[in-house]
C-alpha cells in the first residue's frame, strides 16, 4: 500500500502531502487537554491502519517490512507538521519507537517477516519488559529466569513498570538465561506472546492516582526458541540497542508547548491570581524562565553541534538531568503560586486538578529513564572521563551477587 | 539562532590562548597584579597588535569590524587566564563611543584600538554614582562622584555619561582624584573617581540613553564571557585534580560524592556557556532579543561561576584554600563580577519586567 509514496519524493514534497494527509485525517489538539488517552483502543488502531495505508508509518523503515525506506528528514517533516494535532497513536510509540527498531536490527528474517508489518499498522500493540522490582537503575541485575526446555524456553519471573502491557499483544523481554556467569553476560532478549498462557498484567497505580504502568507475572510462560532476538545470552547487547532507540524516538518526536508547569503557565496564573507582583514569587518565576532558556539553549546547541558532526553522546545527560531538576523546581513555584489551592480544591475544579497531578507527577521525572543519580554518573564517567566505583557486580557469577532488595537465600 | 562558533572564531581563540599561555602564565598575574597592583602593559600591548582590544570597533577607527561572537571568544580567554589587562572597560568604552557616534569620540576609539590609550567608562549601570555635569556656555565640568570605576586608576580617558550628556575627561584634568581601590579580585583593578570642578568634552552628538543602554549591555555580555571562560577554566582544573588525588586508596574522582559534585559543575557550565553564545549572538544578529539574552548570560554565567568556583576549593580541599593554590583568585573574581554591572537579582528584575511581569 505504498502507492501515495512516489520514487524521488523530495522532502518538502513529503510535508505537504503529509499535510494535506493531516488536514484530512487528524484532529486538532485541543489545548485544554495534554493527552490523548481518551480515545479507546479500536479508534487508535483503526488511525495507525489509515496512517500506514497512506504510507506515513515507517517512515524511516525499509519497505520489506511495511517501511517507507525514507530519512530522518522525512520522519521530521512529519513530526513538526503533526505537531498541531492530537494523533491517537500513543498506544504504538513503544513498538515503534523501541520494539521494532531493536527486532529490525538484530531479529531474525522470520521475525521480522512476522512481527514488522502488523506492528507498523498497528494490528498488534507491543511494550517493553525490562525493569523488575529489584533492578531499577541496575537493569542488568535481572532476576526472570528463562530454562531451556527442547524447542522452547520457559520463564518465571516478574516484570515492573511496563507502559501498555494491559492491551499489548507482544512484547520484548530481558531474562537470566545463565546465572553462572558475570550479571551482563548470561541474559537473553525475547519476543512474548502477552496472551500466551501464565502471563499475568496488573495494572500499577502511581503517587498521582493514576496506572499508566502495569506489573506483568510470568508463571511458567514458554517461548518458542526461534523466538529469541539477537544471541543467547547476548541480551543485554541487545538491551542496549533498544534503549538507544528509546532515546531515538524521544529527541526525534515533537512534544507539544503546553505544560502546566512551565513559565508561561505558572506567570499566567500568577497574573491571574494578582500575585505577579509578589517578590518571591517574581523571582519564582523569572528563575523558571532562566533554566527553561537554559535547557533549550543546551539542546538547541548540541542539535547545532550535531548537524556539525559532533555527536551528543553522553552530554544529552545533561539535558536529562537538567530537565528534572527543571521540572522538580517548577513544581515547588507552582506551590508556591497555587497557595491554598495545593492544599485542596473544589472537586469541580479542572485546571487545580490538572495543576496538582502534574506537580504529584514531577517526582517520575528525576526517577525514569534513569534517576538523576545515574545521570550524574554518566557525565562523570562518559564526559568527564572520571573512573568508576570499584565494584564487583562485572567479575562474579550472577549467583554468588547480592541483588535488589532480597536477603540472602532468597534467591 | 547560531550557537556554534565558525572556524575562524575557533582559530581566534586557539591564537588567544596560546598568547596568554605563553605570555600571561598565573605567576605573572600575580607579579603584575596581585603583588605589583598594576595591569599587565606588555600584554596589553600584544593584545593591540594582535588586534583584539577593538575587536568591535570598525576599521575606520583602527578596529577590527568583528561581532560580539568574536569579542565574547577573547573575553572568554582572558577570563580562563584571569589576565590583567583593561578588556572589559575597553569593550564597554567601544560600544559607548560607537553609540555616541561623534568625532571626538571616533579620536578616542583609534586610540584604544592601537593600543595607546585606555578609556574606563562611568555609567548609572557601570558605576556605583555618576557625578553631575554642569554647563556653561561651551564649557562643561563634572561634580561628585563616580565609584566602582573599573580600571579608573589607569585610564587616559574616562567616559562619564551623566543625566543629560555623554563626557569625555582626561586623566590629568585639574580636580579629578583618582583613588585605587583595595578590590575584592585582586587580579580586576578598580577606583574612585572623585570629581571637583573637573573640565570635560562633551560628545554633542551623543543621546545619553542609547549610550547608557549600549553599554551596559555590552558590559553585562563581556562579564558574562569572561565568567564562562574562568568557569570553564576551573572545571577543568578540577575534574583533574579529581582524577590524580588519591585518599582512601582510590583516586577522589571516583567517590560518587566527588563525581556528581563536577557533574552538576559540568551541566552548570555548559547551560551557561550556551546562554553566552546565544547572548553573543542575539547581539549581533538579534536586537529585539539581545538584552533580554545579555541579562540571561549574566545571571547564568555569574551563578554557575561562583557555585564552580566554590566547588573547586571544596573538592581541592585544604589545599585549595591555600594562597600558593591560584583557586582563590578565580573564586574572588567570580564574586567580584557576578556583583557588577547588576547582580543575578538585579537582572532577574530586569528578565521579569521585559516578561511582563
Amino acid at each position: 500500500m505504498n502507492s501515495a509514496a512516489p520514487p524521488n519524493d523530495s522532502v518538502d514534497a513529503f510535508r505537504s502531502r503529509a499535510r494535506d494527509w493531516l488536514k484530512e485525517n487528524a484532529r486538532v489538539r485541543d489545548p485544554d487537554d495534554a493527552g490523548s488517552r481518551r480515545y479507546d483502543l479500536a479508534q487508535a488502531k483503526e488511525f495507525q491502519a489509515a496512517l500506514f495505508d497512506a504510507g506515513f508509518a515507517g517512515i524511516a523503515w525499509p519497505k520489506a517490512y511495511g517501511g517507507q525506506g525514507l530519512g530522518n528528514a522525512e520522519l521530521l517533516a512529519f513530526n513538526e507538521e503533526a505537531r498541531p494535532y492530537d494523533l491517537p497513536t500513543g498506544a504504538f510509540m513503544i513498538g515503534l519507537g523501541m520494539c521494532g527498531p531493536t527486532v529490525l536490527d538484530l531479529g531474525t528474517d522470520e521475525l521480522k517477516d512476522r512481527y514488522l508489518r502488523p506492528l507498523l499498522r498497528g494490528d498488534e500493540v507491543w511494550c517493553q519488559l525490562f525493569s523488575e522490582p529489584g533492578a531499577g537503575s541496575d537493569v542488568a541485575g535481572l532476576q526472570t529466569r528463562a530454562v531451556r526446555d527442547g524447542d522452547t524456553w520457559v520463564v518465571n519471573g516478574q516484570k515492573v513498570w511496563t507502559s501498555g502491557a494491559q492491551y499489548s499483544d507482544y512484547g520484548i523481554l530481558i531474562a537470566r538465561t545463565d546465572p553462572d556467569v558475570p550479571k551482563h553476560r548470561g541474559i537473553t532478549m525475547f519476543v512474548v506472546d502477552m496472551h500466551a498462557p501464565g502471563v499475568t498484567v496488573r495494572p500499577l497505580r502511581v503517587m498521582t492516582g493514576e496506572t499508566p504502568f502495569n506489573e506483568v507475572f510470568f508463571e511458567d510462560v514458554r517461548i518458542p526458541a526461534d523466538h529469541v532476538v539477537g544471541q543467547v545470552n547476548d541480551g543485554w547487547q541487545a538491551a542496549v540497542v533498544t534503549l538507544r532507540h528509546e532515546r531515538i524516538s524521544i529527541g526525534t518526536s515533537v512534544r507539544p508547548k503546553q505544560n502546566p508547569l512551565g513559565f508561561t503557565a505558572l506567570a499566567e496564573m500568577a497574573t491571574a491570581r494578582g500575585e505577579a507582583g509578589d517578590p518571591l514569587i517574581r523571582q519564582d518565576l523569572v528563575d523558571l524562565y532562566v533554566r527553561e532558556r537554559l535547557l533549550d539553549l543546551y539542546g538547541a546547541r548540541m542539535r547545532q553541534q550535531a548537524q556539525a558532526g559532533i555527536e551528543p553522546g553522553a552530554r544529552g545527560s545533561v539535558a536529562k538531568l537538567a530537565g528534572a531538576l527543571l521540572a522538580t523546581g517548577a513544581a515547588k513555584v507552582a506551590a508556591r503560586v497555587a497557595g491554598p489551592d495545593a492544599v485542596a480544591y473544589d472537586p469541580a475544579d479542572r485546571d487545580a486538578a490538572k495543576l496538582l497531578t502534574s506537580m504529584n507527577g514531577t517526582p517520575s521525572s528525576a526517577i525514569a529513564g534513569g534517576t538523576n543519580e545515574i545521570q550524574r554518573n554518566i557525565i562523570g564517567e562518559r564526559v568527564l572521563g572520571l573512573p568508576k566505583e570499584p565494584r564487583l557486580d562485572t567479575t562474579l557469577p550472577f549467583r554468588d551477587l547480592k541483588v535488589g532488595t532480597q536477603r540472602e537465600g532468597d534467591k | 539562532m547560531k550557537l556554534v562558533l565558525t572556524a575562524e572564531q575557533e582559530e581566534l581563540r586557539a591564537t588567544v590562548r596560546r598568547l596568554l599561555t605563553e605570555h600571561a602564565p598565573m605567576t605573572r598575574v600575580r607579579e603584575v597584579a596581585v603583588d605589583g597592583h598594576d595591569y599587565d602593559r606588555e600584554l596589553w600591548a600584544r593584545l593591540a597588535e594582535l588586534g583584539v582590544t577593538a575587536l568591535t570597533v570598525d576599521e575606520k577607527h583602527g578596529g577590527a569590524d568583528a561581532g560580539n561572537v568574536e569579542l565574547c571568544v577573547v573575553a572568554e580567554e582572558l577570563g580562563r587566564a584571569l589576565a590583567p589587562v583593561p578588556f572589559v572597560s575597553a569593550a564597554i568604552a567601544a560600544a559607548a563611543l560607537t553609540a555616541a557616534g561623534d568625532t571626538a569620540a571616533g579620536d578616542l576609539l583609534a586610540k584604544i584600538a592601537d593600543g595607546t590609550a585606555v578609556a574606563a567608562v562611568a555609567t548609572a549601570d557601570t558605576a556605583d554614582g555618576v557625578p553631575a555635569a554642569r554647563r556653561d556656555g561651551d564649557r562643561w565640568t563634572l561634580d561628585g562622584t563616580a565609584n566602582l570605576v573599573l580600571d579608573g586608576q589607569f585610564a587616559d580617558q574616562v567616559i562619564v555619561v551623566a543625566d543629560d550628556a555623554v563626557l569625555l575627561v582626561d586623566a590629568a584634568a585639574p580636580g579629578l582624584t583618582r583613588t585605587a581601590l583595595t578590590s575584592a579580585d585582586p587580579t580586576r583593578a578598580v577606583a574612585r573617581l572623585d570629581f571637583a570642578g573637573t573640565p570635560a568634552t562633551a560628545l554633542a552628538a551623543a543621546d545619553p540613553a542609547a549610550v547608557r543602554a549600549a553599554a551596559a549591555r555590552t558590559a553585562a555580555l563581556v562579564l558574562a564571557a569572561e565568567q564562562a571562560g574562568g568557569a570553564a577554566a576551573c572545571l577543568e582544573a578540577t575534574v583533574d585534580y579529581a582524577k590524580i588525588r588519591l585518599q582512601f586508596g582510590r583516586v577522589i574522582g571516583s567517590f560518587q560524592a566527588v563525581k556528581h559534585a563536577l557533574a552538576d559543575m559540568y551541566s552548570e557550565s555548559e547551560q551557561a556557556s550556551a546562554a553566552l553564545r546565544y547572548a553573543a549572538w542575539a547581539a549581533d544578529e538579534d536586537e529585539d532579543a539581545a538584552d533580554v539574552a545579555a541579562s540571561l548570560a549574566k545571571v547564568a554565567c555569574s551563578e554557575a561561576y561562583a557555585h564552580i568556583t566554590a566547588q573547586m576549593i571544596q573538592i581541592h580541599g585544604g589545599i585549595g584554600f591555600t594562597w600558593e593554590h591560584d583557586a582563590h583568585l578565580y573564586f574572588k573574581r567570580a564574586r567580584s563580577s557576578g556583583a557588577l554591572f547588576g547582580d543575578p537579582a538585579h537582572h532577574r528584575e530586569l528578565l521579569a519586567r521585559r516578561l511582563g511581569l
